[in-house]
This record gives structure tokens, sequence and C-alpha cells, in this order.
């Protein structure tokens, strides 16, 4: 197992390798000089060729490229164009927020999910899997930022009774009970738009448990329902879960970007969106590269809890 | 071939019968296909501005009411159908045809060409697709190719891994090596056999590729990345309504719904055309 584990490590490494690479020609190709972050406009041109030659822009592109990579790696992001302040700094500040809004809804949905998902793929074409189902299909084609929309216009606009904008009313910033009610809203959304498909997935999942033999073989035990689809089918559906939280890792930072823009939610999403709209490339490089470094590792980190939880794979290697 | 082709129009009209939501589902998407057509009979302007009935609710002369600058807003609906439909439609079309490509060559070949393309593959569905498509938009100028491009450009990794899987089924069969014993020309065979056999396929995801270029369509336009004005999609309209979404909620909602009924009922389709195209799927 551990030559497995070894073995899926050292496939990740190339993609990361090339990965870097290509958000460092992203950058390169960029229409902005990477020393125009650090110079002031009004500097003199003699002033910036010195700070070039500090910084060591002045060198091939693959010397830039290992400088940049050892940078990236220990947390030097570089720095904005636009407000010139450290990227890493910026974005320490934000992480937190966007995970205290992402995780609590992922769980939430997760939990919903593994209910209804066994409910409608247990009885199978049933009156609750066709309420399940089509309500999934509803779900899929329905924009979070609608829903969205519509939760802002009923509950904040109509009612007023939750807040709309960012994470604290202002003069509150230490009161728990003000950020809860901030928080609400937007984890709906979350929630209500990772439902569909994770739903599906459990269904689908739990379905193809059922037409495996030892079910049959319950069956013809004499198993009740019920026993069968707890002691036997729950276990077999959670091992692919656990895929698909490992899979949700980088949802930590890009999981909300939408929802953050609506609610003006200080987190990841709304620093990256306002950097889009700003040019703003060492900002958008960044997160481009942690997001996808976050994508490999989340998969990593899937294969190889699956391969510790499930036997089978083990053999097989 | 000829029973087999009854059977699949018999199971078709089976599910026709039993599953009366299709027929809703392709109804209204020949509807709004219609009137994005025949927008232009309308008989307001879409950029007509009219002050002095900006922001009014649904009415007998605006059925869907005006937006904030008083142009007819069922008439920007349909002309914002029409941007969506084709952007749905011509990135699919764009990312289809990368996918398949690159799904053939990977699979036919195989060797150090598979290998090369799907890690290729692989590279490009690391990047959080969110984040991806942003990004390469910042590098085009904003507007109906940017997005058209944007989309058709890097949404063909799924398709391109469906075909390659497929590819490496039928080209094991007797034909293709039969084929390949006549020494016909590689790209003969792809065209000729490999091709046709993968083509139920093709068509299943391409229906789902539409509807998923339009929620992207939607979601980059409501982030103001897409279309830009005085163009408009469904998402851009979500966009614009919302500065004005407690004084006019309706300007949310309608083209909301048009997004949830055609992305819906494209996938409704594409169920539609898997029992046709696989019966032994659905017998199961």
């Amino acid at each position: 197992m551990a030559r497995y584990i070894i073995k899926r490590i050292l496939q990740a490494l190339p993609l990361l390798i090339v990965i870097s690479l290509i958000c460092f020609m992203l950058i390169q190709l960029a229409p902005f000089d990477v020393i125009d972050t650090i110079a002031k406009p009004d500097m003199a041109p003699e002033v910036k060729e010195a700070l070039k030659a500090k910084y060591g822009l002045d060198q091939p592109a693959y010397i830039q490229y290992i400088r940049w990579l050892r940078q990236m790696v220990s947390g030097n992001l570089g720095y904005s164009i636009v407000t010139h302040q450290s990227v890493a700094f910026d974005l320490a500040a934000r992480i937190p927020n966007t995970i205290l809004l992402i995780l609590p809804s992922y769980l939430l949905a997760l939990a919903i999910s593994i209910v209804l998902g066994l409910a409608a793929g247990s009885k199978r074409g049933g009156r609750a899997d066709k309420i399940i189902d089509t309500l999934c299909s509803i779900g899929m084609a329905t924009p979070t930022f609608w829903i969205a929309m519509m939760l802002v216009y009923v509950f904040g606009y109509k009612f007023g009774i939750f807040p709309i904008l960012g994470m604290h009313t202002l003069g509150q910033d230490n009161s728990l009970p003000d950020l809860l009610m901030h928080l609400i809203l937007p984890t709906v959304v979350l929630t209500i738009g990772d439902l569909p498909g994770t739903v599906r997935f459990v269904r689908s999942s739990t379905i193809s448990q059922y037409t495996e033999d030892y079910v049959m073989v319950q069956k013809a035990f004499g198993a009740g329902r019920a026993e069968i689809l707890f002691r036997h089918v729950v276990k077999n559906v959670l091992l692919p879960v656990i895929t698909l939280v490992g899979m949700s890792l980088p949802r930590l930072i890009t999981g909300a970007f939408i929802t953050e823009s609506i609610f003006s939610w200080p987190g990841v999403g709304t620093y990256f969106i306002t950097a889009i709209r700003s040019f703003d490339y060492p900002v958008i490089m960044s997160v481009m590269f942690f997001s996808s470094v976050m994508v490999i590792l989340g998969n990593l980190l899937a294969d190889i809890c699956y391969c510790l939880v499930d036997p089978r794979i083990q053999a097989m290697r | 071939m000829a029973m087999l082709s009854k059977r699949r129009i018999r199971q078709m009209r089976t599910e026709l019968k039993y599953n009366k939501g299709i027929i809703v589902a392709i109804s209204f998407l020949l509807i709004i296909a219609l009137l994005s057509v025949f927008a232009f009979l309308s008989p307001y302007d879409p950029d007509a501005l009219d002050m002095l009935h900006k922001l009014e609710g649904p009415s007998a002369a605006h059925w869907f009411g005006t937006d904030d600058l008083g142009r007819d807003y069922l008439t920007r609906i349909l002309y914002g159908g029409r941007i969506s439909l084709l952007v749905g439609v011509v990135s699919m079309l764009i990312s289809t045809f990368i996918g398949v490509t690159i799904g053939t060559a990977a699979g036919y070949f195989g060797g150090i060409i598979d290998n090369l393309l799907m890690r290729v593959v692989d590279i490009l569905s690391s990047i959080p697709w969110m984040v991806l498509v942003t990004v390469v938009s910042i590098f085009l100028k904003p507007g109906l190719q940017a997005i058209i491009l944007v989309i058709g450009l890097f949404t063909w990794m799924s398709i391109a891994r469906l075909v390659r899987a497929e590819t490496l089924s039928v080209k094991e069969r007797e034909y293709v090596l039969y084929a390949k014993a006549m020494d016909q020309s590689n790209i003969f065979i792809i065209l000729r056999h490999i091709i046709p056999s993968v083509l139920p396929t093709i068509i299943i995801s391409a229906t789902s590729d539409i509807a998923n270029a339009i929620m992207i369509e939607s979601s980059l336009s409501f982030l103001g990345l897409g279309v830009q004005q005085p163009m408009s999609s469904w998402g851009s309209m979500l966009n614009r309504a919302q500065s004005v979404l407690g004084k006019a909620p309706y300007m949310a909602l309608i083209p909301g719904l048009m997004i949830i009924f055609t992305v819906f009922s494209f996938n409704k389709l594409g169920d539609l055309i898997r029992v046709f195209v696989e019966p032994k799927a659905i017998e199961k």
C-alpha cells in the first residue's frame, strides 16, 4: 500500500510542476511588468532598473521561474498591482472567512444528501425517489446566484429578517449573533447549490449497491429492508463519498466565488473577482496557482483515503 | 438494423408516454428557439429607452414589465435568449469538435500520443473551471466571441475522456481490425468507423454540453465578465437586476426561470436521446 501511495504522489508531482509553469507563463504573457508592482510610477528609469536587478527581473526566464516558484512555495506571493499590498497577507486574511462560509454549508449539504440519496436509492422508482430525483433535475438547472437573489429579495428586502451584505453590521464587529445572522443566507444558498449533485451521487451509488450479490444473499436469509440498508448498504455507499469529500477540498478556496460576490462576503471569491475586474495579475495567478494545487492535493488525498479504507484496493496493488 | 431501430422507436414512444416532462421540455425548447429567432416581430425595440415608464411591473402593454431604463422586458428576454442559446450551441460545437478529435486520437493511436493528450486533459481539469475560464477571459477582449471561445476551448475535457474510453473498445472490433488489415489510412478509419460508433456518446454529451455552456455563460455574464452592454444575455440581465432587486424583483425572477427551464429541457432532451441510442441501458 505504501508503494501505491508513493506512486500516486510521484504522479501528482509533474502535474504540480506543469501547473506552476502555466501560471508563470500566464504572468509573463499578461500585459504588465512585474516591476510595476514594486516601483512607483514617478520613479526614475535608473531606479527602476536597479530595482529590477535587485529582484532578479533582468535574469533569463528559467531563473526567474525557479525564483518565482521558490517564493510561491515559501509563501511570498508578490504584491498587488492595484493596492501594492502583499497578496499572501490579503489571502491569509480572507481564507478563514471563506472557510467559515463553505465548511458548515458543505457538511450540512453532505449530511442531507446522504439521507436523501439513501432514501431515494433504496426504493428506486418509488414516490420519494421520483420527487427527490425531479427536485435534483430542477436543482441542477438552477443557477446558485439566482437562488441567492431570490432569497435576498424575500428575506432581505421584503421581510428584512436577515442582513444581505458583508460579515458584520457596522460597529458590531465582535458580536457573534450578528455574524451568525450574516452567515445564514449565504450558507443556505451554498447548501442548496451543493445538494443536487451530491444527492444524485449518493443515489446512484446506492442503486448500484442494491444490484450486488450480497444484498441478494441477505434477502435470501430473510433480512429485513432496514437491516440490509443500515447494516450493509450504508457502509458501501459511504466509501465513494470519501472520494467526493477529497475532491471537494479546493472548494475551501474557490467554492463560493459567486455567492460571496452577491453577499459581498469578504472572502477569497470577492478578492478574486475584484482582481479580475481590475486586471490585478499577481492576485489572479496566486489564486489560480493555489486552487489548482488544492485540486491536485484533494484528488491525491481522496485516492489515499480510499485506499486506506477499502481493503480491496490494497489487495489489488 | 431495421428491427433494432423499430425497437428504439417503440422505446422512445413508451418513454414519451410515461414521461410527460419530456414532451413539455421539447415543446419549451422549440417555442423558445422560435421566439428568439422571430424576436424582431416584437412591437418594441429592445434598446428603445422610455424613461417615463421605467421599472413598471408586468402590465397589458408590457407583459414582463419594463427595466430600469424603460425598455420592454419581454422583448429583452427574447433577445437575451438569442444570445444565451447562441453561446450554448456554438460553444458546444467547438468543445465537441475538440473533444472528439482529442478523444479519438488518444484512444485510437494509444501509446505516447494517448499519454500526452490525456496529461493535457488532466492539467486542464486540475484548474477549477471558474478560475480557468475567468483567467482566460481577461486575455481576450470581453464580448460575445470571447465568451463563446472561452467556453468552447476549455470545456471539452469530459467529452474527450468519454470518447477516448469508447474508442479504446471500438478499435478492437473486427471491422476496424479488418479495415486496418486492408491498409486503409488512419484518418479514414477514424472518420468512417470509429466516430460513427461513438456517435451516441457524442450526441448525449453534446446535449448536456449546451446546458452546461448556458450555465457557465450566465455565471460569467452575471459577474460582468461575459457579454457586454448593450448586448445582453439572461445572465447579464440578472446582473443588471441585482442593483434594482428591491424595487423590481420580476427583473430577477424572469431571466432566472428562463435559464432553469432551458437548461432543464436540454437535460431532459439528453435523457430522451439516451433512450434512443442506448436501448440496452434502459432495459436494465
